[in-house]
């Protein structure tokens, strides 16, 4: 079972390496911010895969941490982005 | 292999399918809206079918519970950075691609 474990865990790097293109080379800025959303989204199922492999469950609350990071830092970027500052005054 | 093995790795390669067409999409599609169209659904849709799939392995323990927390956190947080992402994009004047046009 560890062998289809590291399967899915080398196809969900592959389209890490896919959707890094985007991040890198996407014209404009919201290309960029949407590409690093989906790339943070890709880690959490990753991290849970590799604590999986390495049989170690401590890496779920690791995601579950991640997951509640990576949605604030995308709610703020785009929050600036829209209004031109994060706090209104 | 049991039964519960094979039907962890249908469940985990059925999520595998789903991300890789999603990021196929991110790469291949000529616009912003519908680059975020592509990645916005499937990558959802593929995650939840992988943790599930990792649930189905594992059991009933107290892992479950925290996978169980997770794969609801995701079903609600990707959709709403999604659409914070496109509405902030849309407030700031991103032109949506029409036919004919050239690629974005």
């Amino acid at each position: 079972m560890i062998v289809i474990f590291l399967a899915i865990g080398l196809l969900i790097m592959s389209t890490i390496l896919l959707s890094m293109y985007r991040a890198v080379l996407g014209p404009g800025v919201f290309n960029r911010i949407a590409a690093s959303n989906v790339i943070g989204t890709k880690v959490i199922v990753l991290l849970v895969v590799i604590g999986y492999i390495f049989e170690r469950p401590m890496f779920i609350d690791i995601s579950l941490l991640y997951a509640i990071l990576n949605l604030v830092s995308t709610l703020i970027i785009a929050k600036y982005l829209e209004r031109g500052e994060i706090c209104s005054s | 292999m049991l039964v519960i093995d094979v039907i962890a790795t249908v469940l985990m390669g059925v999520g595998a399918f789903f991300m890789i067409t999603g990021a196929v999409g991110l790469l291949r599609f000529p616009d912003f809206y519908t680059r975020l169209h592509a990645t916005g659904k499937c990558d959802t849709l593929g995650e939840v079918l992988i943790i599930a799939g990792c649930m189905v392995y594992e059991g009933f323990s107290f892992i479950t519970i925290k996978l169980l927390l997770l794969m609801v956190f995701i079903f609600i947080a990707n959709p709403v950075g999604t659409h914070a992402i496109m509405k902030a994009a849309y407030l700031t004047g991103v032109k949506p691609w029409k036919k004919g046009d050239k690629r974005m």
